[in-house]
């Protein structure tokens, strides 16, 4: 039989909420520890098994001196580093600190601000590291990273759509909400793989899949602006969960007032 | 005497990052630091500047294992601002949503994360392999908690159907009825997980806490009530900060927390249960007479068992919801924003979570303070440590520091909250 790979699952600056998508994976869960050896998963087990890693799981954003150095440790020693969720693919939440001087934040949130360290941005890994590859999401749908790794494990590329999610809507049949009920979405430049869950809850996208393949968010916030959506809700619509990615950052930043 | 330092530079089986440092000279303890290494997250800056609205999705990222925690102590900030009532049976599915999370998480914690501490696992996976079926039900329980999320916000986490004034959409009473057979299965499931575990051999350690948690009159507390403890204090939520301060140590990127003029306090499952035993339903208060499990509770080893009993409670509640619904005249009432400060408190799995928002005319925050329970509980888990050292010194070095990880691990910690924050070191001269 061959070797079983060794997974390592690393947290940097999140919620805990993508590496909690793999421990949701419960009716896998067992086989999964069967077909692979854990080598590093601090928030399941204290065991440790010494590195290279065949493949890493990296959730959280660099957003310290000492994230920024072991990223790159971790680089040396996986095979295949994937990036997992939205703050280590665009910076997520703690992203929104980017556009503000983080010295005057320390002092919102700490009294004595000089115990703290942290870098100006929070930015996803691949502003430090190469990336093998990303899985989006705020948090990542389980069944993408269950793909993920069966495709690793069966040497093939794993079948992750890169459309938007108005695709998702019409195979689902829903009736599209910002056409019916004028609700503003940010479906038409999100990246699928939710399953076109806020849509189908009456609501619009808040994007937190990231922007699709090629998308064009200018377009869709002049859309907006005819509806007669407020310049800064326009802003804060694509500044939001993915908002440090390129082409929603560029359009937040055409917004602001 | 004994003299031993112990360092745990990343404390395994807790959510983030955190550590512990003991050093003990001559049978003293001379230094003990329990601090959250997580990178600091910025929560109540970035908020100013964003709508009420985005609020509770944005909290929600605070921490991915109790998401809907985040969402109503935000929501009630909110509504108690904007004076919003809502009608039965949306506050009804917002119990439903929260016991959903209650559920998962305290069945991760309880069965794959606390449970291989007392039977000498590394974790739930090894554990599997000689208790298979244990493992197998807890994992049904965490997958039926997940579900009830999944069906009422649409995903287990970070859920995206409760709002400030109600849901985005609520099911019918025929759908909801649904989801029956599996909070019947679950409630059997966790009877027997909550009498196993309550087989487990615990370490003979009693402390004389004060346990805060909300109280209600008409149930056991989860999203509405009064905060109360067992020494005394009894405030409405919004007097929180009149009672209640936050601090910094340099050792930790967390705030700790004390009540003012008296030190620390245990919030969560412990916390409520000696507090709200009366407000269980009959059910899971007989499982809990069962199992000899009454209050007062001082044992946080046996915090494990306050956390089955709340799922069994979770499942009982659940089912009551689902058989009384009946669906809301509409999703959710209108808001009517104005200017001032709302404050929300609700029951996180791991204990109450306070919210205080300070809102312009047109809703927009200027300032926010969030205080999660990991926070508040982070002195009494130093606390637990100062008390339980001194005993366990004549342990062998590696079940010392198995025991010592143990009581942190005793209060869930979860430090992606407490950073918005464990790794164990201890040193023994």
């Amino acid at each position: 039989m061959a070797r079983k790979p060794k997974l390592a699952v690393f947290k940097f600056s999140s919620c805990g909420g993508c590496q909690l998508a793999l421990l949701d994976l419960e009716e896998e869960l067992l086989e999964i520890s069967d077909a692979v050896r854990i080598a590093y998963f601090m928030e399941a087990s204290r065991a440790e098994l010494p590195a290279p890693y065949d493949i890493a799981l990296v959730e959280g954003a660099v957003s310290t001196p000492h994230e920024a150095d072991l990223i790159k440790e971790i680089r040396k020693k996986s095979k295949f580093l994937v990036a997992i969720g939205a703050c280590a693919t665009a910076g997520g939440i703690q992203a929104l600190r980017n556009w503000k001087d983080v010295k005057e934040f320390l002092e919102i949130v700490y009294p004595t601000p000089e115990f703290i360290q942290a870098l100006d941005k929070a930015a996803p890994l691949s502003d430090f590291v190469k990336v093998d590859y990303e899985l989006r999401g705020c948090p990542v749908n389980r069944h993408q990273v269950l793909e993920l790794l069966n495709a690793y494990l069966n040497n093939r590329r794993p079948n992750i759509p890169p459309h938007s999610l108005c695709i998702e809507c019409k195979i689902k049949g829903n009736i599209c909400i910002m056409v019916a009920e004028g609700i503003p979405c940010l479906g038409p430049v999100t990246q699928a793989g939710c399953g076109a869950i806020c849509p189908s809850y009456g609501r619009g996208c808040y994007g937190c899949f990231g922007p699709m393949e090629s998308p064009n968010p200018e377009s869709l916030a002049a859309y907006f602006e005819k509806m007669r959506i407020m310049r800064d809700e326009i802003g804060r619509m694509f500044r939001e969960f993915t908002g440090w990615s390129k082409p929603f950052k560029e359009v937040s930043e055409k917004y602001e007032e | 005497m004994k003299s031993r330092t112990v360092k745990i530079d990343y404390l395994a089986r807790v959510e983030g990052e955190g550590s512990l440092y003991i050093k003990v000279k001559k049978g003293e303890i001379i230094d003990l630091r329990f601090s959250i290494f997580e990178a600091p997250r910025f929560f109540e800056a970035f908020l100013r500047g964003r709508s009420y609205q985005e609020v509770p999705d944005i909290t929600a990222r605070i921490c991915g294992i109790c998401p809907v925690a985040y969402v109503m102590s935000s929501i009630y900030a909110f509504e108690s601002l904007f004076e919003i009532k809502v009608e039965k049976g949306i506050r009804d599915l917002r119990k439903l949503l929260y016991f959903g999370d209650w559920i998962q998480s305290h069945a991760l914690h309880a069965f794959m994360l606390h449970a291989p501490d007392f039977l000498g696992y590394d974790d739930a996976l090894k554990m599997a392999k000689d208790h298979p079926e244990i493992v197998r039900k807890a994992l049904r329980v965490k997958r039926i908690g997940n579900d009830i999320m999944s069906f009422i916000g649409g995903r287990e986490i970070h859920p995206v159907s409760a709002c400030i004034g109600g849901f985005y959409k609520v099911p019918t009473k025929a759908k909801l009825e649904s989801i029956k057979g599996m909070l019947e299965e679950g409630l059997k499931l966790a009877e027997d997980l909550t009498r196993w575990a309550s087989e487990f051999e615990y370490p003979d350690f009693e402390q004389d806490y004060e346990f805060v948690s909300l109280r209600h009159p008409d149930e056991y507390g989860i999203i509405e009530g009064r905060i109360v403890s067992n020494k005394g204090l009894n405030i409405a939520v919004n007097e929180y900060d009149e009672y209640f301060e936050e601090y910094q140590v340099p050792y930790s990127n967390a705030l700790q927390s004390r009540i003012k003029g008296r030190g620390s306090y245990m919030v969560g499952p412990l916390a409520r249960f000696n507090l709200n035993f009366d407000k269980l339903l009959p059910r899971s208060k007989s499982l809990a007479e069962e199992i000899g499990f009454k209050p007062p509770i001082k044992n946080p080893f046996k915090s494990i068992l306050a956390r089955c009993i709340e799922i069994a409670y979770g499942f009982e509640e659940s089912l009551r919801i689902v058989n009384e619904y009946v669906e809301p005249s509409k999703p959710r009432v209108e808001v009517k924003v104005r200017a001032g400060t709302g404050y929300g408190c609700t029951e996180a799995p791991r204990g109450s979570l306070y919210h205080r928002y300070e809102v312009d005319e047109r809703g927009i925050v200027l300032s926010a303070k969030i205080v999660p329970p990991t926070s508040q509980n982070q002195l009494r888990m130093e606390d637990d440590l100062r008390a339980l050292v001194p005993k366990i010194l004549d342990l062998p070095k590696k079940e010392f520091t198995w025991r010592c990880e143990q009581a942190i691990r005793n209060y869930d910690p979860c430090i992606s909250c407490a950073t918005h924050f464990l790794k164990v070191e201890i040193e023994r001269l």
